[in-house]
């Protein structure tokens, strides 16, 4: 187990170097001038290029510029925001928790959702149960998720706010203030479960349809337990294992939810700080987000292969 | 499944030829924001059958102008991106060696990483712009393609007649180009059409979230304009459904034709898609 802890681990860890080489490569390699991009709109003098140039550091080898970077990375520190005039990390750290809420509550609902939908249209499948959950999932996945949002927002316009994660003029507090984040919750949340839910439909019914034809299933059957028990004790537990992997693997895309969702609800964490950064652009905020961002789908797929091990006693013996 | 693929086929057919056509009907006058006199933001009318724009164009002319660059945006990014997947699943499969590994290890770590930050990332290092649209979607997406044409390409090169195509002296580059990519590219060009797909999807969210050409018109600036104009707390319903609605057909009809496709050519899937 500790060998196999180990490799994993590895494996994440050099993912995370790549992450920070095609970081580095992007934002420090690519732009042209970096100096020009930060001093655009003033008028500089070549000397006064030249100074920011050696006080950024752009003077020095590349391999030396990278080291630095991957430093001062790993020691949390992200560089400083153009547009906020503030670190990055404190950026980061003051938008981790709302993205933190609205990605964990869609997790939550979506995957509940998706995989209960998924093992009833699998058990049943070509009903017309299936075939309308299918097709639901299919068209909500076809859906950009950012008009989705629009078109909620103008549903529902009357009924929940229309933005941000509290009402500044209530100023509440304790249970008060719950409830008002609650109800601001309810649309990007909304949004992000409508098209999130249908990738795990999909895996969950596959899998059961997987298991479907096993003799187990025969001999459940066979001592006589209801149809509902045969599903939820026999079916589920093993379809369940290979959908667990690609749960975790899915997370990935709830980053992309998150970024366009935030957009369009101004919901204050990470994918709306993304997309402020846009507007510049501010190129040492997108870095760091997009550096924070990869850092947590390595860390969800490292999560997703550990909990397979555990979950699934066949592998563990391996 | 077969009819929901002919379905598909049809709605590609009617948008492909709505793009086709377009010039014939609209004309500049109708798309510049200076010389059109429509009423602004008005509601769908006799004279407007989708309403009006901000600047007082006609939703309906917008839409159809807007298939053009969105589908043609889809299109090439999926070619570079079936290109830049076959070229390394190719290598990675044919030399089996450290060449190969070192390969599907870089596809890995692409795999890894989210592919919308990394698609924002890349496009606002290279600036607003179709093209840099265009380059960002096919470096995030080209990995797919590549694990497919890799494992295709290790099950052709067991086959005998590779062999037989050694033994008459056919190095590496003939028998990865005439043996092997013939015989892969059937099955590629299928996944392509998923590939289209979602490269029309990432187009729209990537314009949306402002990294387009400001003066251009695809589904994903008109809504990225109506976003920024106000047109959601307007509630103009009538701006924001048509290029939205215009993605989800295309989209689906793309998935369903593709799915179809798949289908006919690999009936043991059928149960499980």
């Amino acid at each position: 187990m500790s060998r196999y802890l180990g490799k994993k681990v590895a494996a994440a860890l050099v993912s995370f170097l790549v992450t920070l080489v095609i970081g580095f490569v992007i934002f420090s390699l690519m732009p042209a001038d970096p100096v020009r991009t930060l001093t655009r709109g003033r008028p500089t003098s070549e000397e006064q290029l030249a100074q920011i140039r050696v006080q950024l550091g752009l003077d020095e080898p590349v391999w030396y510029r990278f080291l630095t970077f991957a430093g001062d990375t790993l020691r949390g520190e992200l560089g400083f925001s153009w547009q906020f005039q503030q670190s990055v990390s404190s950026l980061v750290a003051e938008r981790l928790g709302p993205t933190l809420l609205l990605m964990g509550a869609a997790a939550v609902i979506s995957i509940a959702l998706g995989l209960w939908l998924g093992v009833h249209s699998g058990w049943r499948h070509g009903t017309l149960f299936d075939k309308v959950a299918s097709g639901a999932s299919l068209t909500l996945w076809s859906v950009p998720t950012f008009w989705l949002g629009m078109i909620l927002l103008v549903l529902f316009s009357g009924w929940f706010p229309s933005g941000g994660m509290s009402d500044p003029s209530l100023a509440a507090t304790g249970l008060e203030h719950v409830l008002d984040v609650a109800r601001h919750l309810v649309l990007p949340a909304l949004t992000m479960v409508l098209v999130v839910f249908a990738q795990y439909v999909t895996v969950m019914r596959a899998s059961v349809i997987d298991e479907l034809g096993s003799p187990y299933l025969l001999t459940a059957r066979a001592k006589g337990l209801t149809d509902a028990d045969v599903r939820r004790k026999h079916a589920v537990p093993n379809a369940l294992l290979p959908s667990v992997t690609m749960i975790f693997m899915h997370l990935g895309t709830l980053v992309t939810g998150a970024i366009t969702v935030e957009a369009v609800y101004s919901w204050p964490g990470l994918g709306y700080l993304t997309y402020e950064a846009l507007k510049i652009p501010d190129l040492p905020l997108l870095q760091g987000t997009f550096i924070i961002f990869s850092a947590s789908v390595i860390l969800m797929n490292l999560l997703a292969d550990l909990a397979y091990r555990f979950l699934d006693p066949r592998v563990r013996v391996q | 499944m077969k009819r929901s693929g002919l379905w598909g086929i049809g709605v590609l057919a009617a948008f492909a030829l709505l793009a086709l056509t377009a010039p014939l009907h609209i004309g500049d006058d109708q798309l510049d924001v200076v010389r059109v006199d429509g009423p602004r933001l008005a509601p769908p009318s006799a004279a407007y059958p989708l309403g009006t724009d901000l600047a007082g164009r006609s939703i309906l002319h917008l839409v159809i102008w807007g298939s053009r660059e969105s589908l043609s945006i889809g299109l090439i990014a999926t070619a570079l991106t079936v290109l830049l997947g076959t070229a390394v699943g190719l290598l990675a499969g044919h030399y089996q060696g450290r060449i190969g590994q070192a390969l599907m290890h870089v596809t890995d770590w692409f795999i890894a990483l989210p592919s919308l930050p990394l698609a924002i990332s890349l496009s606002a290092v290279l600036g607003q712009g179709a093209a840099s649209i265009t380059i960002a979607i096919a470096v995030t997406s080209w990995t797919a393609t590549a694990r497919l044409v890799r494992a295709q390409t290790l099950a052709v090169e067991a086959r005998p007649f590779i062999e037989r195509a050694r033994a008459l002296g056919a190095g590496n580059r003939q028998v990865m180009l005439r043996h092997v990519l013939p015989n892969v590219m059937p099955l590629v060009l299928v996944s392509s059409t998923l590939t289209v797909a979602s490269a029309i999807l990432s187009e729209a969210t990537l314009t949306f979230l402002g990294l387009g050409d400001p003066t251009s018109v695809t589904w994903g600036s008109m809504l990225q304009t109506a976003f920024s104009g106000g047109a959601v707390t307007a509630g103009a319903w009538w701006y924001l459904m048509p290029p939205g609605l215009a993605i989800l057909l295309v989209v689906l009809g793309f998935t369903l034709t593709g799915r179809a496709v798949e289908h006919l050519l690999n009936p043991r899937m059928v149960q499980h898609a």
